[in-house]
């Protein structure tokens, strides 16, 4: 009902509008075509100036006021944060003067260049020499960009630099849940393969069970936790769509493809705990999104992500459960577990 | 047939004798005349009113997720009026979220923006502007409108459908398009969707294919390819992009088409839905295929197509600007090789749209160089707008209004597209609202003001002499103008602090649950513009049929040829021979003349005096 009222109401707001504007265009030709013309030209130059003056006031006020949520101006929480944190001041240097100026010179000039009857334009058609400038600054600005961009790209996307030890793990994307897989005490993600799947018989990922590097494998519960100051290669992969690995406080994206794995580094150099004192927020926490339209739940595949010290990190792992030790009780893999008891216990 | 008559093909411009008159068109019955028409200006109403009609399907999609956006946890009982089961208890359905997502990209992107911008302007402008009764092959260009129309029609069943339209997204990327159990407008509603972009890739190639032949065979005498209106050029090579790149959607629509119906796996791989292992009906497991190459096909089609989208707009800008500063284009060459590189460099970055998509970064650095590299064409086209304005005598018609809107927002949305080129810092933005805010400011909202700079300029054209009524006109620039900031700069806040785009609800996590204040501005926003857009629909069809007469044959002073027509053209535009052409459209205000039509030669010009007026120096 109101939704029907409101509309009427903008209806006849339209038709009055109407009407005015009509009522207008013939008051116009009563005081002469002329006259009301230049009018409107005074009345519109005034305003682009108007647009000029307050638009700007308007960005920038409020770019400031909602500033505190920007994510590029927090303290990086990733190493490579660093290094796109310089990009992105680079970028709005090069950009930010550019929008100004172009923007004042196109509302300036409309408002001072507005109709004279008593002049003529300036016939310049071309001029050379200004058209190589305005193609040479910005070909010189791109290229400094570019050659920067690319070169935080490829380390970003390179490979963890030979000297560091990774902590590899893995996430897996299905409609509609995050699932992440640590390696366990060998420090190896055991193979896995959509064709082995059997949630029926406890196998939900489909890890190959002849593989002994799985047998210490676990899957996060409740929270993700990572240690800090240690590269993470997350290995991404999706079981039914596209998803996209999102961690918006460390600059992380990546998509999971179905048949396709691929993979993101990073290393994250804030605690959650450090980030709740410097953002002043003592319920702050990471969190991991999906990035990739993926269907009708796409905006709820959350999971919480912790950044701890490496000793609460290494305890957190202890009390992790690999998938295959709750195995032990079902009846199928009985003999087989048992073997493979030993085989743990021999290699620790 | 109307064609008889006419036999354009075979005309040449020195075809003095020709009988064209504006009385052949007794010939015509109601259906030939304004149905099946041939004549290029009938075809040039149809597409721009189909498209009108799209817009307002199109946007009024925006305003009811909107509405989901703005107030998550209010109900709206209009919306089970209106949707039905899709909104049960005054509540969008996720799913039908994205499905009005999807269709709103898919109807904005390709039948208002392409089919009502290019196909209105291409088939209008084109040879009246280069001095030919119609275009190469009218025939072909009426099958190019009843493509389209065949598939708005599909597109429009799809909207009524039990399990809903389409709902993948207007980029439909596989798996989720393909498998009908991914998402309930993954099934019938994406065969449609699927049925009816075929339709309009063809639609788009006969039209294509007639615009170019026509601008390089049919121009009068004179008019040499450096002499023709810019318009002229950014719709030839519009054409350019979208003969070189539509088939390549049609061989992707045509793969998916196999995925989805025949078992083959060109984009599916491993997959595990629904509890079970994806299988063709013979059993076999489907393996081996790849979702990205998927998105190399479409978007081999989908970045050239925002300048397919853009390029018109550029051109109706630069010519409505010159012609209301009375001031010729400044850097006419520099304009046509800067759409030439856009052209070229068009077809070298789609990749940027996939530097996350898990194809080799190595590739993402190289689609970097010439993403950025665009930005050089495209600031040589604003300095020169912005020069053409310089010293110029600027009368504040409403195309010229629109027009300078144009540059402002191409000005804003272009410069973040050189943040989002930029494949460190897509790794932030990367389906972001940053990203929502600067394809719409750069292509949508852009376009959008070109085409109203159009449809505004060339009115009288179109519609028999008539005119829209100028206030109303003023009063839709300023408020869609001001409106588009509105919505559309507060999205940059949003991407800044990582929102994720085609996000049904923000109050999953925190990191994006805090700009409740900013969603319901930006949905106010979105609801003001949406209403003020029928400030132009009752401006537009108000004037069609009682708009106020144009009393001069150029009512804004401008060179170009189309002015020469009679008030209301018949088919053949001309009455007797067509003009021939002297000079450049641009002459405005030189050696004291403020106009001088393409049509006066130099010996004509002698005989004009010139007018007293101070030049500007």
């Amino acid at each position: 009902m109101y939704s029907l009222i409101g509309i009427l109401a903008v209806a006849l707001l339209i038709l009055i509008l109407f009407q005015l504007a009509k009522a207008g265009e013939y008051l116009g030709l009563l005081k002469g075509e002329k006259e009301a013309n230049d009018r409107n030209n005074q009345v519109q130059a005034t305003l682009f100036l108007g647009t000029l003056v307050f638009g700007m006031i308007g960005i920038f006020w409020s770019a400031w006021y909602y500033s505190d949520a920007f994510l590029f101006l927090r303290t990086p929480a990733s190493e490579h944060g660093g290094a796109v944190k310089n990009m992105y001041f680079w970028t709005l240097g090069a950009i930010l003067p550019i929008f100004v100026l172009t923007h004042a010179l196109l509302f300036g000039f409309a408002y001072i260049y507005k109709k004279d009857d008593s002049k003529l334009s300036f016939y310049y058609p071309e001029n050379n020499k200004l058209e190589l400038i305005w193609m040479a600054v910005p070909a010189v600005v791109m290229v400094f960009l570019v050659l920067e961009g690319m070169r935080n790209w490829l380390k970003i996307m390179g490979p963890v630099p030979e000297d560091r030890t990774v902590l590899v793990i893995e996430a897996t994307a299905q409609q509609f849940k995050w699932d992440l897989r640590f390696s366990g005490l060998d420090g190896k993600l055991g193979g896995k393969s959509v064709q082995l799947m059997d949630p029926e018989n406890g196998n939900p990922w489909g890890q190959d069970w002849d593989d002994k590097a799985n047998y210490d494998d676990f899957f996060a519960k409740d929270s993700i936790v990572l240690p800090v100051n240690v590269p993470v290669l997350v290995k991404i992969n999706s079981l039914d769509v596209l998803h996209s690995f999102y961690l918006p406080d460390f600059q992380v994206k990546m998509d999971a493809v179905p048949g396709i794995p691929t993979q993101f580094w990073f290393t994250p150099i804030k605690t959650t705990e450090q980030r709740r004192v410097e953002l002043n927020q003592p319920d702050y926490n990471y969190e991991l999104a999906c990035a990739e339209l993926c269907g009708k739940a796409h905006f709820n595949m959350r999971r919480e992500l912790f950044i701890v010290e490496q000793d609460q990190y290494e305890d957190w792992v202890k009390r992790q459960e690999p998938l295959y030790k709750t195995l032990k009780a079902s009846a199928s893999l009985e003999e087989e577990v048992e073997e493979s008891d030993e085989t743990i216990a021999a290699e620790y | 047939m109307a064609s008889t008559d006419i036999n354009v093909g075979t005309h040449t411009h020195d075809d003095h004798h020709h009988d064209h008159h504006d009385d052949h068109h007794e010939e015509l019955n109601f259906f030939t005349k304004y149905v099946f028409s041939q004549d290029h200006k009938i075809i040039a109403r149809q597409f721009l009113v189909t498209g009108v009609l799209w817009a307002v399907i199109g946007v009024a999609f925006s305003v009811l997720f909107r509405l989901q956006l703005g107030w998550p946890d209010e109900s709206f009982p209009i919306l089970e009026t209106l949707l039905g089961g899709w909104a049960e208890g005054g509540k969008l359905d996720p799913e039908f979220y994205y499905a009005l997502v999807t269709m709103h990209g898919t109807i904005m992107v390709f039948f208002v923006l392409t089919a009502g911008l290019s196909g209105t302007f291409s088939n209008l402008l084109i040879p009246l502007q280069i001095g030919a009764r119609d275009m190469a092959s009218p025939f072909m260009n009426m099958l190019s409108y009843w493509f389209f129309f065949i598939a708005g029609v599909i597109m429009l069943i799809s909207l009524f459908i039990q399990t809903g339209p389409a709902s993948g997204g207007w980029t439909a990327y596989p798996p989720l398009s393909a498998l009908p159990t991914a998402s309930s407008g993954s099934g019938l509603g994406m065969t449609l969707w699927l049925a009816s972009m075929s339709m309009f890739v063809v639609s788009s190639l006969l039209g294509g294919l007639n615009y170019v032949a026509t601008i390089l065979n049919m121009r009068t005498k004179g008019m040499t390819m450096m002499r023709l209106p810019l318009t002229i050029w950014a719709f030839f090579f519009t054409a350019v992009l979208g003969v070189l790149s539509f088939p390549v959607l049609l061989s992707a629509c045509i793969l998916l088409i196999f995925d989805r119906h025949m078992g083959t796996s060109f984009y599916l791989s491993d997959i595990w839905i629904q509890g079970e292992l994806l299988t063709n009906s013979a059993g076999e497991i489907i393996e081996g295929g790849s979702p990205i190459l998927y998105q190399h096909l479409f978007w081999f089609l989908g970045h050239p197509e925002v300048y397919i989208v853009i390029l018109p707009a550029m051109g109706i800008v630069s010519h409505v600007m010159a012609t209301n500063a009375k001031k010729p284009v400044f850097g006419y060459h520099a304009m046509v090789y800067s759409i030439m590189a856009i052209t070229v460099l068009g077809f070298l970055v789609w990749a940027h749209h996939m530097f996350l998509s898990g194809m080799n970064p190595f590739a993402g650095s190289v689609f970097t160089l010439f993403t950025l590299l665009i930005a050089v064409p495209s600031a040589v086209k604003v300095f020169n707008w912005i020069t053409t304005l310089w010293k110029g005598n600027i009368n504040f018609t409403p195309a010229m209004m629109f027009s300078i809107g144009f540059v402002s927002l191409f000005i804003s949305g272009g410069l973040t597209g050189i943040v989002l080129g930029n494949p460190a810092l897509d790794i932030g933005y990367h389906d972001t609202y940053y990203v929502i805010a600067h394809f719409h400011i750069v292509m949508a909202m852009a376009a959008g003001f070109g085409m109203f700079a159009g449809i505004y300029h060339w009115f009288p054209k179109l519609f028999n002499g008539r005119m829209m009524n100028a206030n109303m006109a003023y009063l839709h620039f300023w408020v869609t103008f001001i409106g588009s900031y509105c919505i559309f700069w507060p999205m940059h806040y949003l991407g800044e602090a990582g929102v994720p785009r085609r996000y049904f609800s923000f109050s999953e996590f925190d990191f994006a649950n805090g700009f409740a204040d900013l969603n319901i501005f930006i949905s106010v926003a979105a609801i003001v513009v949406f209403f003020a857009q029928f400030l132009f629909i009752i401006n537009f069809f108000y004037s069609i049929f009682a708009g106020k007469k144009m009393e001069k044959l150029n009512p804004w002073g401008s060179n170009s040829l189309e002015w020469t027509t009679p008030i209301v053209p018949g088919h053949g535009n001309w009455v007797g021979k067509i003009p021939e052409v002297f000079r450049w459209p641009y002459d405005f205000s030189k050696d004291g003349h403020e106009i001088t039509p393409q049509t006066t030669s130099e010996k004509d010009l002698e005989d004009i005096p010139a007018v007293k007026r101070i030049p500007t120096r």
